[in-house]
């Protein structure tokens, strides 16, 4: 048990270790290191997939925190950084895929499934209501009605 | 025959996603699509791995078709596929030039000098810089230029010989009548 908290503990930290790491990195001007840390979170690390540039130990990813680190101090911006990478990357190396034909199904696959979803949901809920409103006709009530007796008369009968 | 119909609705959706899923098994998470492709290679001036005084530029690999192999002596697929780099080098079917990515210089000369040199050029990039223009992420990975120094094709992993005999082959080739 006792290991088993201890692990918890490790993992919860691991963030804050992650977060440690970009202390070298620093800006005269403030809005500078939230650009900085905006874009590196964004992007994504090529080595290891699933996590961000930000999050990564990987030599790539120090490698190429440092060259937008380079690139933010000559004065560069925002989009300047993100063409740099896709120039060399490829859209991969986004974590915000751009809406483009590729990139379609992304972007309006949920959206079109959600649409399906509520048509059909929407039809069953309709036919639902509508077999509870059908009344019956005098003679089809009359039937029910000798019915429920029979019944009613059954059960008396088997008690 | 309506109703069979409509219960074997959930069935199909569940054969489609198993399709997808299963086609998503084998597919390689490594294999990014470069947007390299029909770009020249990047500017680059480099020593070679041999001398530190003799500087590589980008135009000095122009003139002949090239496979450009990104390595380095810290990758152990580097190693497996080194035999096949020899190989095709002996068979004069193309030239290869090397890339060495972030190692040290006495490391490479000594791989080398052991398993067999198989580039006709070999540049140093020390610092990764002229890897990360060429959008790499992993050694070894490797690239085939024309001799106008634009890249067709690129792969990354080990090259072995049935990716350079079923697909590099007939593009060198092609490329080579083109001029």
């Amino acid at each position: 048990m006792r290991v088993f908290f201890l692990t918890l503990l490790l993992i919860v930290s691991l963030p804050s270790l992650n977060a440690a790491t970009l202390a070298e990195y620093s800006f005269e001007n403030p809005s500078q290191g939230e650009d900085f840390r905006a874009i590196i979170e964004e992007m994504r690390c090529l080595v290891c997939q699933n996590e961000s540039l930000a999050g990564s130990n990987a030599e790539l990813a120090v490698d190429l925190r440092n060259e937008i680190y380079d690139m933010m101090k000559q004065g560069q911006n925002k989009d300047e950084i993100i063409e740099f990478m896709v120039s060399r990357y490829g859209d991969f190396v986004l974590y915000n895929p751009p809406l483009k034909p590729t990139t379609y199904a992304i972007w309006f696959g949920p959206l079109i499934v959600f649409l399906i979803g509520s048509v059909v949901l929407f039809r069953i809920l309709k036919r639902k209501s509508r077999t509870q409103e059908t009344e019956l006709s005098a003679e089809e009530q009359q039937r029910l009605n000798n019915l429920l007796k029979q019944s009613t008369d059954n059960r008396d009968v088997n008690q | 025959m309506n109703r069979y119909l409509r219960y074997s609705i959930p069935l199909f959706i569940f054969a489609i996603i198993a399709a997808f899923l299963f086609k998503g098994l084998g597919l390689n998470p490594r294999e990014i699509p470069s947007p390299l492709i029909g770009k020249p290679i990047p500017e680059f001036s480099l020593p070679t791995v041999e001398n530190a005084e003799t500087i590589v530029n980008k135009v000095d690999l122009n003139g002949k078709v090239y496979l450009l192999n990104v390595w380095a002596t810290w990758c152990v697929s580097c190693r497996a596929e080194h035999e096949t780099l020899v190989r095709l080098s002996r068979s004069g079917k193309v030239d290869i030039v090397g890339l060495n990515w972030k190692d040290e210089r006495d490391k490479a000369q000594a791989w080398l000098r052991q398993l067999g040199d198989p580039y006709t050029i070999n540049i140093f990039d020390k610092k990764g810089r002229t890897a990360i223009d060429l959008g790499v992420y992993g050694a070894p990975e490797t690239f085939l230029v024309d001799s106008k120094g634009i890249i067709h094709y690129k792969h990354a992993g080990p090259m072995t010989m049935t990716l350079f005999n079923e697909t590099l082959l007939p593009m060198i080739e092609d490329l080579k009548h083109k001029g």
